[in-house]
C-alpha cells in the first residue's frame, strides 16, 4: 500500500507526529501479532495419577521446555486445575469482571489456570471490561506510581537532586540506572540519599546485571530490585543468559537479605529478539506470567516495557499491554503496569495507552514515570517524563483519581534540591568517595537536566563506585556518615529502611512504604472493590492534594490582579442623555469598568481601548461619547443601548475584558454590526479599525468588515476560567433597571 | 521484642547511636530465617503459595555467606554447570540445611541434561 500524497489533506495528515511510528502489518511467523496466532495452543491440562502434569497447552511433558516444565512443576493448583479449564472462558471473563464476585475467588479459581486458558479468558475483555476488572483485580488497595531518576553523566549531585524532586512529587519507588556499569553503586547511594532527604520511605533500585544487582542489594545500597527478567520462549530465555531455575533461585536469594523484588516481562520482547515461536505476544507473555507466579515472585513489571512499541506497532497491541497487566494481577501478583518505554512519537497516542490505567488504578501506574527530562533518562524516554509532570497532575485532576502523585511546593523543591545536594556532598567527602565544587552543587540545585550542569566531572561517580567496592562500603557507612555531618532525619530514615528488611513485611505482594514506614501491601491494606462506593478512595486530604495544582486560581486572585492595575481615569459625570449629532456615535462600557476592572484579556487598559476606538472615530470626521450601561452585562444589550443613545444612532458595545461589536439602534439586540468575540487576541490595531468601521457606519457607508483574529491555539482553555470570574465581577456591579451613566475618561 | 535479625540482635537496638559507635554490620540488619518462615506462612494465607515457597528457599539461603549465595545463583545460569556440578551443588545445599534449594538444583540438572543447558 502506497501513501496518497497528491492532496493538500495527506500533506497535512503526514506531517503530524503520529506518522513517524512505525505500523505493522500482523505477522504471526515473526511473532508480530498481538492476540490469537494460529500457532497459539489450543489450553489443556492433563495431571497424572501421582499428582504431575504430563500435558500442559497441548505439548506433553516429555517435550516441555524449560518454560513448560518450570510453571507445570511449580506453578499450577492442580487440585482446582479440572474446575479452571472447564470452566468456559466468558464465563471466567465475567468473573473479572462482576464486583459481586470476589476477587479471592477469582484469584483461586486462575491458580488452576494454563498460561494459553488464562490467554484465552483475558482475550476476551474489551478495553472497558479490562479498566473493570483491573479496578477489581490489583492486589493493593493504594494506588502508587514509579519515577526513573537517570542522568547522562551519572552525575551523583544531580541524581540526589532529581530524587528528591522525584519523592516530594509523591514517587514511591525510585529506578536509577548508568549509561557506565561501573557507576552503579555511586547511583544507588546518591538516588537513596536524595530520595530520604524528601520522604522517608522511597524505595530505590539500580537497575543492572543481575549478579551485580543482586550484590547491591547484599550490601544494603539497594532496597528492591525489578530488572530480573523473565521471557516466553526457551531461545530468548536462554539468551538472556538464565533458566527459570536460576531466576528462581534469585527470587530466593532477594528475599533472603530481605529486599523485594519482582521481575520484568513484557508482549513483543520475543519477536524483538527474534525467537517467537510463531506465537502471539499475549500466549507468551501468558508464559511469562505464570513463570512469575511459579518461581515465587511477588510480583511483574509488564505491559510492553522495552518492546512496547512492537506490542503497539499491531493491532489491538496497546489492549494487548493492558491484559497483560490484568493477568499478573489474577495471578495475585503486584502489578507494575509499564507505561514505561515511549511508545509513540504523538501525544494522543500515549495518552491513549495510559489512560485506562490511571482510571484504574494499580500498583504502580508506571514501571518508570521519567521524573527527569527525556535526554536524561538513561532507560530512554519514557511514555510520561518530566515534561509531562504538569500533565499527569492535571489529569488526576481532571478524573478525580489517585495516580500516585502529588503537588509539592515550588520553594520546597528549591530547598529538597539543595538539602539533597548538601547530603551527597557531604556523605561523599566523609567517606572519601568525592569532593564537590560550590559550583558543580549550586548547577546541580538549579539545573533542569545534566545539561545545565557543565562543572560535572564525569570521573567522580567512576572513582566514587570504585572507592564503595574496594573498600566494602554498605549502607551501615552511609547512615553513619549523614549522622556524623548532621543530616539526622536522613540517617534516620535510611536506617529505618535497612531495619526494614528484618521484619521482612515489605517482601509481601506489593508492598510500598508511607512516609511514615508503615507497609501497605496486599496483606496490609488489600483491594476490597466490591462495585460502587467500594475500594479506594482518596481520603479528603488526598483528594485535596490532588485537587491543589499549582495552576489553579480563584475569583480573588483574579480580582487582586485586576486591582493592581487600577486606575483613576473613569469618572462618572451624570445620566447620559440621548445626542443628537449624526457624527456622534457612543460607546458603552460594561457595569465592572473602571470599577473593579481595568484590563481587558489582551492585557490592554480599557482606556486605551477607548483611546484607540475614539481615534478611529476621528479619522472618519465622527466624535466619541462613553457611557457605562449599569443595567445589563450583555454585550449586545450594551451596544444596542448605546446606539440609541447615539446622534448617529450606531453604538459600540465594550466589556471590561475586551468583547466588542458595533451596534445600530433598529437591531435586534442579539444582532449586530461587527463583532470581535476573542478578545484574548484582539489588539489595539483591530480597536482603531473597529471605530473607523463604526464610523463608516454612522455616515451611512457599508464598510468592508474588519477580519477577527484568529488563533489555533487553545484560547478558551486558556482564559475560559478567568472569564467566568470577570463575568462574576461584572454581574455583582450590575444593577437591574439603572439608567446609564455618562463618563469622562481621562488619560 | 521485635523479630532478631540473623544476627540475633534486637532490630530495636540498631538505633543511629549504635551505627555512629561503630558497632552494627549488615548482619544485624539480615533477615532471620525465623522471620522468613513466618512471611511464608503470611503468603500462603494470602493465596500465595509459591511465594510462600519462594520465602521457604530464602530461609535456607539466609543462613548462607553472599559469596555461597551468589555462586549458586551462577552455577544455575545456562551452560555454567555439568551434570556432576549441579550434583555436588545440591548434595552440598542439603548438607548445609537447605533442602528445598538442593531439591530446585537437582530438578534443574535433570531439565538442563534434557533440554542441553549444562555445560559441554
Amino acid at each position: 500500500m502506497t501513501h496518497t500524497t497528491d492532496t493538500g489533506r495527506y500533506r497535512l495528515m503526514d506531517a503530524q507526529p503520529v506518522n513517524l511510528d512505525g505500523v505493522a502489518v500482523a505477522d504471526a511467523s515473526v511473532g508480530l501479532v498481538a492476540f490469537d496466532s494460529p500457532d497459539d495452543p489450543e489450553p489443556s491440562l492433563v495431571v497424572g495419577a501421582d499428582g504431575s502434569v504430563v500435558e500442559m497447552d497441548s505439548r506433553g511433558c516429555d517435550d516441555f521446555d524449560v518454560v513448560d516444565a518450570f510453571i507445570a512443576s511449580h506453578g499450577l493448583d492442580v487440585a482446582v486445575a479440572p474446575r479452571a479449564m472447564a470452566t468456559p472462558d466468558v464465563e471466567v471473563a465475567t468473573m473479572l469482571v462482576d464486583p459481586a464476585v470476589p476477587r479471592g475467588d477469582v484469584v483461586a479459581l486462575v491458580a488452576g489456570m494454563t498460561p494459553a486458558k488464562l490467554a484465552r479468558v483475558l482475550g476476551t475483555l474489551t478495553p472497558a471490561e479490562l479498566t473493570l476488572a483491573m479496578t477489581k483485580m490489583r492486589a493493593r488497595r493504594t494506588p502508587s506510581n514509579q519515577a526513573h531518576v537517570t542522568n547522562r553523566s551519572d552525575d551523583p549531585l544531580l541524581l540526589a537532586a532529581d530524587a528528591a524532586t522525584a519523592a516530594a512529587f509523591g514517587f514511591r519507588e525510585i529506578e536509577t540506572t548508568v549509561p557506565v556499569l561501573a557507576d552503579a553503586a555511586s547511583n544507588a547511594v546518591a538516588v537513596s540519599v536524595g530520595a530520604a532527604v524528601a520522604s522517608p520511605g522511597v524505595l530505590v533500585q539500580c537497575s543492572v546485571e543481575e549478579a551485580t544487582e543482586l550484590e547491591m542489594g547484599m550490601r544494603g545500597l539497594v532496597s528492591y530490585a525489578e530488572t530480573v527478567s523473565l521471557y516466553g520462549t526457551e531461545q530468548v530465555f536462554v539468551d538472556g543468559d538464565d533458566t527459570p531455575w536460576s531466576k528462581a533461585l534469585l527470587a530466593s536469594a532477594y528475599a533472603s537479605r530481605g529486599v523485594k523484588m519482582r521481575v520484568t516481562s513484557g508482549g513483543g520482547a520475543e519477536a524483538l529478539m527474534g525467537a517467537a515461536e510463531g506465537r502471539s505476544m499475549h500466549y507468551l507473555e501468558a508464559r511469562c506470567v505464570s513463570l512469575a507466579r511459579a518461581i515465587g515472585a511477588q510480583g511483574v513489571q509488564n505491559g510492553g516495557i522495552d518492546a512496547a512499541s512492537v506490542a503497539a506497532s499491531v493491532p489491538g497491541g496497546v489492549r494487548m499491554m493492558m491484559a497483560e497487566n490484568l493477568m499478573v494481577m489474577a495471578r495475585n501478583l503486584e502489578s507494575c503496569t509499564g507505561n514505561d518505554a515511549l511508545m509513540s512519537e504523538s501525544d494522543v497516542r500515549r495518552t491513549s495507552r495510559t489512560l485506562p490505567m490511571l482510571l484504574a488504578g494499580t500498583d504502580f501506574i508506571c514501571s518508570g514515570f521519567g521524573s527527569i527530562q527525556r535526554y536524561d533518562n538513561m532507560f530512554g524516554p519514557s511514555n510520561w517524563n518530566a515534561e509531562d509532570l504538569d500533565d499527569f497532575l492535571l489529569m488526576q485532576r481532571d478524573w478525580g483519581v489517585d495516580g500516585g502523585l502529588r503537588t509539592p511546593a515550588p520553594a520546597d523543591v528549591r530547598a529538597l534540591r539543595r538539602r539533597a545536594v548538601d547530603a551527597v556532598t557531604a556523605v561523599y567527602r566523609h567517606l572519601g568517595l568525592a569532593d564537590f565544587s560550590p559550583q558543580w552543587a549550586d548547577q546541580a540545585v538549579e539545573a533542569a537536566g545534566s545539561k545545565d550542569v557543565p562543572a560535572a566531572d564525569l570521573m567522580v561517580p567512576l572513582t566514587a563506585s570504585r572507592v564503595i567496592a574496594e573498600t566494602g562500603l554498605t549502607m551501615v557507612d552511609v547512615v553513619a556518615a549523614l549522622y556524623e555531618t548532621g543530616f539526622d532525619a536522613e540517617a534516620e530514615a535510611m536506617l529505618a529502611m535497612l531495619r526494614a528488611r528484618v521484619a521482612g513485611d515489605y517482601l509481601q505482594t506489593s508492598a510500598i512504604f508511607t512516609e511514615d514506614f508503615a507497609v501497605l501491601s496486599a496483606v496490609t491494606d488489600p483491594n476490597d472493590y466490591a462495585g460502587p462506593g467500594t475500594g479506594y478512595r482518596p481520603t479528603p486530604a488526598r483528594q485535596a492534594g490532588i485537587d491543589a495544582v499549582r495552576q489553579q486560581r480563584s475569583v480573588a486572585d483574579l480580582r487582586a490582579s485586576q486591582a493592581a492595575r487600577a486606575s483613576d481615569a473613569f469618572r462618572e459625570v451624570g445620566p447620559a442623555a440621548a445626542g443628537s449629532d449624526p457624527r456622534e456615535v457612543v460607546i458603552g462600557v460594561s457595569p465592572a469598568t473602571g470599577r473593579q476592572l481595568w484590563v481587558t484579556l489582551s492585557g490592554l487598559p480599557v482606556e486605551a481601548v477607548l483611546d484607540e476606538l475614539a481615534a478611529g472615530l476621528e479619522e472618519e470626521g465622527c466624535t466619541a461619547r462613553v457611557v457605562r450601561v449599569d443595567h445589563t452585562i450583555d454585550l449586545g444589550l450594551i451596544g444596542l443601548t448605546a446606539a440609541r443613545l447615539a446622534g448617529s444612532g450606531i453604538g459600540i458595545g465594550l466589556q471590561a475584558k475586551g468583547t466588542a461589536l458595533i451596534h445600530r439602534r433598529d437591531l435586534a439586540p442579539l444582532a449586530n454590526l461587527e463583532l470581535y468575540s476573542v478578545a484574548p487576541v484582539v489588539d489595539a490595531a483591530h480597536y482603531r479599525l473597529m471605530g473607523v468601521n463604526a464610523g463608516r457606519h454612522a455616515k451611512g457607508a457599508t464598510p468592508v468588515p474588519v477580519r477577527n483574529p484568529y488563533t489555533d491555539e487553545a484560547i478558551e482553555a486558556r482564559y475560559h476560567t478567568t472569564v467566568v470570574a470577570l463575568v462574576a465581577i461584572e454581574r455583582a456591579c450590575c444593577t437591574p433597571g439603572a439608567v446609564p451613566q455618562e463618563l469622562a475618561v481621562t488619560r | 521484642m521485635s523479630s532478631p535479625a540473623a544476627s540475633g540482635r534486637d532490630p530495636s537496638t540498631v538505633t543511629v547511636d549504635a551505627v555512629r559507635a561503630g558497632g552494627v554490620t549488615m548482619d544485624d540488619l539480615r533477615i532471620h530465617p525465623d522471620t522468613l518462615a513466618h512471611q511464608a506462612d503470611v503468603a500462603e494465607a494470602h493465596a500465595n503459595p509459591q511465594l510462600a515457597e519462594n520465602f521457604r528457599r530464602a530461609a535456607e539461603l539466609a543462613t548462607l555467606d553472599d559469596a555461597d549465595v551468589l555462586a549458586a545463583y551462577e552455577a544455575l545460569r545456562p551452560h555454567r554447570s555439568s551434570a556432576a556440578d549441579l550434583e555436588q551443588l545440591a548434595a552440598s545445599l542439603a548438607e548445609r540445611g537447605a533442602p528445598r534449594c538442593a531439591a530446585l538444583v537437582a530438578e534443574a540438572a535433570l531439565v538442563y541434561a534434557r533440554r542441553g543447558l549444562l555445560r559441554p
